[in-house]
């Protein structure tokens, strides 16, 4: 086939493009298209009237820079015009341009409209498909509303050719996707079904996509169609190879249509005529046996397409669910998989495994291969399939093998990435709860959780291992012990000492006989923990110190010595000052009566679904999860399910956090427990900003957001691969901002190369006051996007949501490091020699500022790298020198930056040892002069 | 499939093509975010992941990464088999096709999609019938013999 010279050629288009492809710089290239944009823009209003090859050229730029990302506001007119041209290529161009840039410009859609349907009834099939991929491209409501009746018409016209019922078949399930609606069902739908007898296969293709998202809305009015699709798969599975001649795939016959096929049925119970029924499992059956064979190709497509229809088939006889022998055979297939050297089936297997897992006819058949499923966990490189690894396991735990698969899950999360572990807490805490059966075994369990990954263990963890603790009587002295000893250890996490305070408030007594664990030494040991706890915390922990006076009489004196010190009585924070006050003016004038009465250990707590599964379930969309739902509310063997999640919760939480607030305001405190099952979700628009992000790249200091309500101000120090960042929220009104809370986000592919981890921040912010938040950095590996500070917060009546960027850059990991001349350039060539060109990133860019010498020297300072003097022979370059400092490695940096003033323009050429680095490190710096 | 988008081994777009309806503005943004995400990831690494609520399939052809966003239920294997069926068609008709036949004729990389793929679905799998709709409609249009420079990237080498 000739390979250039393909149709027309556009001489000017081609120069054009030529000329954006040689631009040095973004600038060079907006300058280019602006100039093109003014040429084309003058040319259509020009007198002269364009000829159709002018105007399609001019056009087809549009598109292209259009395409480039900038935007277009003109030539619509021109490209509607080449609608209704005849020639071919013009018509062509012209649909493109309106299905990439369609404009709800009313004047214009009615022209273009008129345009298709001119061509739609053009009985030529080039003109009739155009205008049909038009419609499916752009698929808008206005589309749907003038062609929604005759689409249907085109398609089951016996006098349509072949590829013209494709397009329409396709399009109409575009518009019924956009606007099901305006699609009318009729006596064509009954039509359309016998397309799946056509003889033409691509019109079979394309039928079945249209019949499985009709038949997905209204199953009854497509059953017809169930018959039709098991013979025709029947036919395509048993056909020889070649029979289907070039819809045969790498030795596949079909494959695209096999698996829409087996996608229809899916929409469909399994059949209830016995000879269907068996036809269609033997189908399934020969689809299996297939896979047993000897490959016929060694290409990976054949595998692929092979296997793409096998896992339809599977995904099939999951969805039936009815035949067990099919159900293991499938399975038996995945566990073949499970160790196939090609990733991406390792991958698919343990999804599809997954659901196989929540069949009964399958669940045992399943576990056999836990040790596979462990083994990927601990082997695999990719953290998506150890992810599909961990879902599996989850799916697969049932009693027999809990404490196996919990056991390998918490050695997992000692060395899971950081973008999984909070997963696998929730995961972890969901199987301890779900199938202890005795629960110092699930209380253990949590208890590790919050020593391997505390900062991943969320409130709804630990708030759940209290609820169980408090209704379970047969554990609270286990739990009391237990918490006690894991206090003991010198470092321990914030949670642990959440759990621990009130666990030993309301049953220390349990455990107070033992000299060890005496009342006082119990006291010493939580308050030992207390100066390095959050206001929340302490505010606990207060509430602990009460419960405890009313426990043991004989701590009360030590207990109200602490609470009437100024760092208690005179604290800066409101709750805890009113908290100390009013625990020890209770303490001091209540009876021993009364404060039993008030102090009384907590009543059970209603039964209800885990806080814990709903939490797992917005995180992963519950569609994904099997139902863990059966035995999760017999906490205390109670079934009951209480109604009012709300008012109930709130009842025995009060008593113990808050009853003593004489006018308790919403506090942190108020918040510990009450808010377990009230979901926080709220519609208010997010502010995001990232406007100031830029000015941090070379300085640490300074205000990053500001809007007419708060301010937000940066200090950060970086030391090798770690940083530390001061937030300070200034409240700018005359209001008290309440429910204040803030939660770094990174993407995906963030999370596994930064790790940020935020300190708690006080709930309220007084008018006119700001207050500090501590953000911990490390830097893992280097990376290049930014994470993300949200705030939230209630400011009078409404819920403000923010979110900013947060300027940690690759450059903050940087440590300058001096070097002579002579080592400078020896490391330069080093570099230069073993290149790879993408370890060398060269960056020709104009001065947006001023190009002055000390300005330039003080940003390459606070970039982070050091000046090196008299390094470079020509005295107005800058030489620079450091070390990017990750967890995992360290990268050498060195660069040059060669200001011409003249041109007022810069070159800077970075080598460094890794291309992401140079890469990243260019784009920073470039940005900054 | 809700989306399909070529682009190269430094970022830059070449061909994108929605099949759901979303504002210039969400478009820009998920391209920025899925480049980044797919040239993130080593070589030999599974080629399905799961992004948002849509599971992200890409294959890399010498200097360009082909990724498509499929939907729950849809069969990712398959899906890898459409970009691959892509490449041949591409490959087919110009001839070795290299990163600059897609630059220098985009709209013709847009038109053949369109033949193959409509509305996220596959229209017409053969090879065969694909190429002749293309080439019916090269004969209607005036021919124009103009050699452009090309060539000076390796061939997307189809295995």
């Amino acid at each position: 086939m000739p390979a250039v010279s393909k149709g027309d050629g556009m001489r000017g288009l081609a120069v054009f493009i030529s000329d954006i492809r040689n631009c040095k710089s973004k600038e060079a290239e907006v300058k280019r298209i602006n100039k093109e944009l003014a040429n084309i823009r003058s040319k259509f209003k020009g007198d002269k009237a364009l000829d159709g090859y002018s105007k399609k050229k001019y056009v087809c730029k549009l598109l292209f820079i259009f395409l480039l990302g900038h935007d277009i506001d003109f030539g619509h007119m021109e490209a509607v015009n080449l609608l209704s041209s005849n020639k071919y290529t013009e018509k062509q161009i012209g649909y493109l341009f309106i299905s990439v840039l369609v404009n709800s410009n009313s004047e214009l859609i009615r022209l273009i409209n008129n345009a298709i349907k001119n061509d739609l009834a053009s009985r030529n099939a080039t003109f009739m498909n155009l205008a049909l991929h038009c419609i499916a491209n752009v698929g808008s409501r206005e589309m749907a509303e003038a062609f929604a009746s005759d689409i249907p018409r085109i398609l089951v016209a016996g006098d349509t050719m072949d590829s013209v019922k494709q397009s329409a078949a396709l399009c109409l399930l575009r518009l019924n996707r956009t606007s099901p609606d305006l699609v009318p069902m009729g006596e064509w739908t009954a039509r359309v079904v016998h397309l799946l007898n056509d003889q033409h296969l691509g019109v079979v293709t394309a039928a079945t996509s249209l019949i499985t998202t009709l038949a997905q809305k209204s199953p009854d009015d497509f059953k017809t169609s169930v018959s039709l699709a098991v013979a025709r798969l029947s036919r395509i599975v048993t056909s020889a190879s070649i029979d289907l001649q070039d819809y045969t795939y790498y030795f596949v016959a079909a494959p695209w249509l096999s698996v829409k096929l087996l996608r229809l049925l899916q929409c469909y119970p399994p059949p209830e005529d016995a000879s269907l029924r068996s036809r269609l499992s033997e189908c399934l059956e020969t689809i299996l046996n297939k896979a047993q064979e000897p490959p016929k190709s060694k290409k990976v497509q054949h595998s692929n397409a092979k296997n793409a229809v096998l896992f339809e088939a599977i995904a099939l006889i999951i969805h039936h669910d009815s035949e067990p022998n099919l159900l293991v055979r499938a399975c038996n297939q995945l566990g073949q998989f499970l160790q196939h050297r090609e990733t991406n089936l390792r991958y698919l297997a343990l999804e599809s495994m997954c659901t196989l897992a929540s069949s009964e006819f399958s669940h045992e058949a399943v576990k056999t291969h836990i040790e596979t499923v462990i083994s990927a966990l601990k082997t695999e490189r990719d953290v998506s399939v150890r992810q599909r690894a961990v879902d599996l396991l989850y799916a697969m735990c049932d009693r027999s093998n809990s404490k196996q698969i919990v056991a390998e899950m918490l050695s997992y999360l000692e060395t899971a990435d950081y973008s999984i572990r909070e997963e696998i807490v929730l995961k972890v805490a969901i199987l301890a709860e779900k199938y202890a059966v005795d629960y110092t075994w699930y209380v253990d369990t949590i208890l590790n959780l919050i020593r391997i990954a505390g900062d991943y263990v969320s409130e709804e963890v630990w708030y759940r291992v209290i609820q169980i603790v408090i209704n379970r009587d047969d554990v609270q002295g286990y739990a009391a012990k237990t918490v006690f000893e894991a206090l003991q250890a010198p470092a321990c996490h914030e949670n642990l000492v959440k759990v621990g305070g009130y666990i030993l408030g309301e049953f220390g007594n349990l455990i107070a006989g033992d000299p060890r664990s005496s009342p006082l030494v119990q006291f010493n040991l939580l308050h030992s923990k207390f100066h390095l706890c959050s206001v929340p915390t302490r505010a606990l922990l207060l509430s602990a110190y009460i419960k405890f006076i009313n426990l043991f009489p004989e701590v009360k004196g030590t207990i109200q010595d602490v609470l009437r010190s100024d760092s208690q009585l005179r604290n800066a924070d409101v709750e805890l000052q009113q908290r100390a006050v009013e625990y020890l003016r209770l303490s001091c004038i209540a009876s021993t009566d009364i404060l039993a009465t008030v102090l009384e250990e907590m009543p059970p707590f209603p039964e209800r679904e885990s806080s814990i599964l709903a939490k797992l379930k917005k995180k992963k969309g519950s569609s994904k999860l099997p139902d863990m739902d059966d035995s999760r509310k017999n906490v205390n063997g109670s079934a009951e399910h209480a109604e009012d999640a709300e008012v109930a919760s709130k009842v025995p939480s009060h008593t113990f956090t808050d009853n003593l607030s004489v006018n308790s305001a919403p506090s942190s405190g108020a918040s510990l427990l009450v808010d377990v099952f009230s979901d926080f979700s709220s519609a208010a628009p997010t502010e995001s900003s990232d406007e100031h992000f830029p000015r941090f790249v070379c300085k640490n200091n300074g205000v990053i957001y500001e809007n007419q309500l708060l301010q937000i101000g940066l200090k950060s120090e970086y030391r090798q691969n770690l940083g530390r960042m001061y937030v300070f929220y200034g409240n700018k009104t005359s209001t008290q901002f309440q429910s204040f809370s803030t939660s770094v986000s990174s993407n995906d592919v963030l999370c596994s190369h930064l790790n940020v981890q935020e300190k708690p921040v006080d709930p309220l912010i007084e008018a006119g006051a700001q207050v500090q938040q501590i953000l911990n950095i490390e830097c893992v590996s280097d990376f290049s996007d930014a994470p993300v500070l949200n705030i939230q917060f209630r400011y009078g009546g409404t819920l403000q949501n923010i979110a900013v960027k947060l300027p940690v850059m690759l450059n903050k990991f940087f440590q300058p490091t001096e070097m002579t001349s002579q080592d400078f350039f020896q490391r330069w060539k080093q570099l230069g020699a073993v290149i790879s060109p993408q370890q060398e990133v060269q960056k020709i860019f104009i001065a947006k500022n001023q190009m002055d010498t000390d300005v330039t020297k003080a940003k390459l300072l606070g970039f982070g790298v050091a000046l090196l003097d008299g390094v470079d022979p020509n005295p107005v370059n800058f030489v620079g020198a450091g070390i990017i400092h990750t967890k995992t490695t360290q990268v050498g940096c060195l660069l040059r930056l060669e200001p011409n003033t003249q041109a007022q323009m810069y070159r800077l050429t970075l080598r460094t040892s890794k291309e992401s680095v140079s890469q990243r490190l260019c784009e920073l710096l470039s940005e900054q002069f | 499939m809700q989306f399909m988008l070529l682009f190269s081994r430094q970022g830059k777009l070449r061909l994108q093509k929605w099949y759901v309806p979303l504002s210039d503005k969400e478009k820009k943004k998920i391209t920025r975010e899925l480049v980044q995400t797919v040239l993130a990831r080593k070589p030999k690494m599974c080629s399905f992941l799961e992004w948002r609520d849509l599971k992200i399939v890409y294959k890399r052809y010498a200097s360009l990464y082909f990724c498509c966003a499929i939907e729950d239920q849809d069969n990712e294997l398959i899906t890898l088999e459409i970009i691959h069926r892509y490449v041949e068609l591409l490959d087919k008709y110009f001839g070795s096709v290299c990163e600059l036949d897609i630059i220098f004729n985009f709209e013709k990389a847009y038109f053949i999609l369109d033949e193959f793929l409509l509305g996220g679905e596959a229209q017409e799998t053969s090879k065969k019938n694909v190429l002749k709709a293309i080439e019916q409609a090269d004969l209607l249009q005036e021919y124009i013999n103009d050699k452009l420079s090309r060539s000076v990237l390796p061939p997307l080498c189809l295995q």
